[in-house]
């Protein structure tokens, strides 16, 4: 199926209720990005690692998923360690390009940590069916039910937008347009995509209205969601990690507060 | 008052006055789906600006600031978001459901995308509450674009591997940001929302009734 | 709580010199209504287009938009009270399958409704198979809603309309955009609910045939305000059947015409399949799934060629195959040298712009092909693309196209603000500005009222008799027996391809 859709197979943390898997991640980043330090990345994605085969993603749909991250650490790493901030022995100076310790250390630092904090997201998240997120919103986190559903029916749409997207590919080429160069094309046909989506989504929103969506009556949820144990153990698990890698660099000497 | 259904539990609704005045703050139910549907495309649009990043920084690599030229691309979900719905939190709403929309496709920057969002919305909010929300001509559009832009300089200067680098490579990818904002998030925003009130499809919104009203 | 008796009753509407003008126009869609329905009692309405009726079932349901939206005048009570506050009394059916789906899950989407009402969970997951049971949608509760047919969807639709035990149903179109058997589904699933719980039912139909025998009561709207004819159906039929004939409804006894053909003349042969097997390529994957194959077929020019088959048989690709649009799956598909004129033999391989006088493709949703900002700049898109600019000759073959087929007066008007046969009518236009040798049309009379069909019929005849090929994709018994000379039976995977002349 598309990158879009989740792939739900019955593991062990496709059962723990998606607010719980929502606010790990979201503990886990922030832990990881209050400071630029290879040890604290490192100790994260170890323990992650250990960690995320049990998430009931296949192989395959997780090499798939998190390619862009595989490419895009390196990358980066290496961007700061040519051009980041130098401290330490200088190792090699080319023009504007200079290799130092402190560089090294960085790149390194930057690299992890995109895995770090990419990697949990990405996999928690292709585990998570859109509407049990929706119903944990409403009823864990009470948010307005308006806006929560509001936004899971503007989301659903998106599966509908592939579709059109090759309608409208076909239809460009049927009108004699589809030769020419690709960003020109691409524009053109993401702001048909825009008009017709805008249009679809006006009409839902009359459907949902007459639903008796949008009032201010107290609305019942058919689809309980529950933060119960499993949960707790689960956000148990979730402070640890970041808790482990930041006393493991504070310990190393290596944290280095990013506001600091 | 409504009858008594068999089997059912009635609530019995009181309707809320009318007030008087046209302009209404409140979200009605097309508010938040267009503003979603918006906030989708445009997280679709997100999603593959974010892999067309990685070769389009590298070709700025030589030049490592001018990388926030780049920034606008993510940008724009928010101004657009504010110019159609024309309500308070529009701006701020749509650029999550963005953020939150490329995340769940998958980018390098996981769940920092979510804070970036809500950030980068409230650059452009601040700037339509700054004009009441009352104001959504061109040049609203092109300063909430730059809101957008200041909000994300600051961000990458300060918490991403940008923060490791000199504070001269720092002070031009801000002010590249903030180009890049008025630009791309502006402008390109702007277009696309009188081209949607032209097409028709703004017919349930205050920002499609720009033209004279059809006989 | 089990087995109860769900007789919910039906609402009693009333209005009193009612009117609603939306905010973006200037005059009032509807003006000095009055009206009474009674508990119970089934209206269908009608009425040319513009007249209003949309604007007053959506008024009953309670969705059309506050004081942002526009101004009411008069009154226009449910059971007394106004409609916006009691949302949800009230269950609207709307004509677009695909707007009307609001979660992932069939289960989910039918107790959308009554989680919005506040009914409580168990009451819920009672309700929603019961509801699905009673309009005949025999599905588990977490199949995917991406994977329904059309007609499935507006069943699904009304599964959460019954879950809500509404007293007023209020259906808009819903049957404009279903094959045949759709049709009838949910015409019957809808008078099973009527009679079982005595709701108070209004209809919007352009076919009076369908619903002929469910309603006791037919209002006719003015556009000018008020009501034209209010009675019995077989009254106002009779009474007032010409004049709505002439507007557009497809009244029983008034049949639109049909156009007077030519004797046919066989033209050179343009197009050879043989053993032709079509399928898409789904997304992610590198070779298409085969919906249809086994398809030998000869198309010449003059000769008018239909497409028919069950839903899912594959007509639709198979147009787009022919087309040139989609590459075929298997066999063999060959463009002879009267059409290919100096290219290749495969539609596939030739470029977009060879495209445009070769082969021209109508799709089923007229607004997947609107490219341009206004009418007229619709139908240069394909002239300017055959290079060369626009030309004199260009500039008078589009004021032929628009006057020939009314568009004239919308010249500057964009497309998407037009009326759904206004629509359809540009973009058969739009592929006819480059005078294709072949034409092919998906479901051309799709929820079309009866004027737009006489026109467009009445224009692909010509057509054909002047000589281009056509291939019309289509449900339609009546446009099959008019226009086309061959008929085409496809059967899905498991073909027989039987032409029939």
């Amino acid at each position: 199926m598309s990158l879009i859709t989740p792939v739900i197979r019955p593991g062990t943390v496709a059962r723990i209720n998606p607010v719980a898997k929502m606010l790990a991640a979201i503990l886990v980043a922030l832990a990881l990005l209050l400071s630029i330090d290879w040890v604290s990345a490192a100790v994260a994605l170890a323990l992650e690692a250990v960690l995320l085969p049990f998430a009931g993603l296949s192989a395959r749909q997780f090499w798939l998923r998190t390619a862009t991250l595989w490419v895009a650490a390196p990358l980066a790493a290496l961007t700061t360690v040519l051009y980041g901030k130098d401290s330490g022995a200088l190792l090699t100076r080319f023009g504007p390009i200079t290799i130092t310790d402190g560089s090294l250390d960085l790149g390194l630092a930057i690299g992890l940590r995109i895995l770090a904090i990419g990697l949990p997201g990405i996999v928690l998240f292709a585990t998570t069916d859109p509407t049990d997120l929706a119903d944990g919103l409403g009823q864990v986190l009470r948010l307005p039910a308006r806006f929560v559903l509001g936004g899971l029916a503007g989301l659903r749409l998106v599966g509908l937008f592939i579709e059109d997207w090759r309608f409208l590919a076909l239809a460009r080429r049927a009108r004699g347009v589809g030769d020419s160069n690709p960003i020109t094309r691409i524009a053109r046909q993401g702001f048909s995509l825009l008009v017709l989506s805008v249009r679809r989504g006006s009409k839902l929103a009359t459907a949902m209205e007459a639903k008796g969506f949008g009032s201010d009556r107290q609305r019942t949820w058919a689809r309980a969601s529950v933060f119960g144990v499993r949960e707790w153990r689960f956000m148990a698990l979730a402070v640890a990690i970041p808790a482990a890698a930041i006393v493991a660099a504070v310990l190393a000497g290596t944290w280095k507060f990013v506001l600091s | 008052m409504p009858s008594l259904r068999k089997g059912t539990t009635v609530h019995s609704t009181i309707a809320a006055p009318k007030t008087a005045v046209r302009r209404t703050y409140r979200w009605r139910v097309v508010d938040i789906v267009v503003a979603s549907v918006i906030g989708v495309a445009s997280g679709v649009i997100f999603w593959a600006w974010g892999l067309a990043w990685t070769p389009l920084s590298g070709l700025l690599a030589f030049a490592p600031g001018l990388g926030g030229l780049l920034a606008g691309g993510w940008l724009f979900a928010g101004v657009l978001g504010g110019l159609i719905i024309r309500k308070p939190g529009a701006a701020v709403y749509t650029e999550i459901i963005a953020a939150v929309v490329s995340m769940l496709i998958g980018t390098q920057w996981g769940f920092s995308t979510l804070i970036w969002g809500f950030v980068e919305g409230l650059g452009a909010e601040l700037v339509f509450a700054a004009f009441l929300y009352a104001n959504w001509r061109l040049g609203v559009a092109l300063l909430a674009g730059a809101g957008a832009g200041v909000a994300v300089g600051i961000l990458d200067t300060s918490f991403t591997d940008y923060a490791a680098l000199d504070f001269g490579v720092k002070a031009v990818y801000f002010v590249s940001a903030v180009v890049s904002g008025v630009v791309i998030a502006g402008l390109l925003s702007w277009l696309a929302a009188r081209g949607l009130a032209r097409s028709g499809a703004l017919s349930r919104f205050a920002s499609g009734r720009t033209a004279a009203p059809r006989v | 709580m089990t087995a109860e008796n769900e007789t919910t009753g039906g609402a009693r509407i009333i209005a009193r010199g009612w009117g609603w003008r939306h905010a973006s126009r200037r005059a009032p869609a509807v003006h000095g209504l009055d009206l009474r329905i009674e508990p119970g009692e089934r209206v269908l309405l009608l009425g040319r287009s513009g007249a209003g009726k949309s604007t007053l079932i959506q008024a009953l349901a309670g969705v059309l938009g506050g004081d942002e939206e526009g101004d009411a005048t008069g009154e226009l009570l449910i059971d007394g009270h106004a409609p916006q506050s009691a949302r949800g009394e009230a269950g609207l059916v709307l004509q677009d399958p695909d707007s009307q789906v609001v979660l992932a899950r069939v289960g989910d989407d039918v107790a959308f409704a009554c989680e919005n009402l506040g009914v409580p969970r168990e009451e819920i997951w009672r309700r929603v198979p019961a509801a699905l049971a009673e309009v005949g949608l025999d599905l588990p509760l977490d199949h995917p809603t991406a994977q329904l047919s059309g007609g499935q969807k507006q069943r699904l639709a009304l599964a959460g309309v019954v879950a809500m035990r509404p007293r007023l149903l209020l259906l808009d179109e819903p049957t404009a955009n279903l094959d045949p058997a759709g049709v009838v589904d949910v015409r019957d699933a809808v008078a099973g609910t009527l009679q079982r719980s005595g709701a108070t039912l209004v209809v919007i139909e352009h076919r009076v045939s369908v619903w002929l025998d469910v309603v006791d009561r037919v209002i006719v709207l003015d556009p000018d305000g008020g009501l034209l004819a209010d009675g019995r159906p077989r009254e106002v039929l009779q009474t007032a059947g010409a004049s709505l004939a002439a507007a557009g409804v497809w009244v029983p006894g008034f049949p639109p015409a049909r156009p007077v053909r030519r004797p046919r003349v066989a033209g050179e042969p343009l197009l050879a399949a043989s053993g032709l097997a079509v399928g898409r390529t789904e997304f992610g994957r590198r070779r298409p799934t085969v919906v249809s194959s086994g398809i030998d077929l000869e198309l010449a020019a003059g000769e008018s060629l239909a497409i028919v088959g069950e839903n899912g048989a594959g007509k639709s690709t198979l147009a787009l195959t022919l087309a040139g649009l989609l590459a075929p799956a298997g066999g063999s598909l060959e463009a002879l040298p009267a059409l290919a004129r100096g290219l290749g033999s495969q539609p596939y391989r030739w470029r977009s712009r060879q495209l445009l006088t070769r082969a021209g493709m109508v799709f089923q949703d007229p607004e997947h092909q609107f490219l341009a900002g206004t009418v007229r700049a619709e139908l240069e898109v394909g002239p300017r693309a055959l290079g060369d600019g626009l030309g004199r000759a260009d500039t008078v073959r589009v004021d032929e196209l628009l006057e020939r087929l009314h568009l004239d007066h919308l010249a500057n008007a964009n497309p998407f603000t037009l009326s759904g046969g206004e629509k359809r009518r540009l973009s058969v236009a739009t592929a006819l500005a480059t005078r294709p040798q072949v034409l092919l049309l998906d479901e051309p009379t799709f929820g079309q009222d009866a004027l737009t069909w006489q026109e467009l019929v009445a224009l692909l005849a010509e057509l054909v008799d002047d000589g281009t090929a056509l291939v019309s994709v289509t449900h339609d018994r009546d446009y099959v027996e008019t226009i086309a000379d061959r008929s085409l039976v496809l059967h899905g995977l498991s073909f027989e391809g039987r032409v029939i002349v």
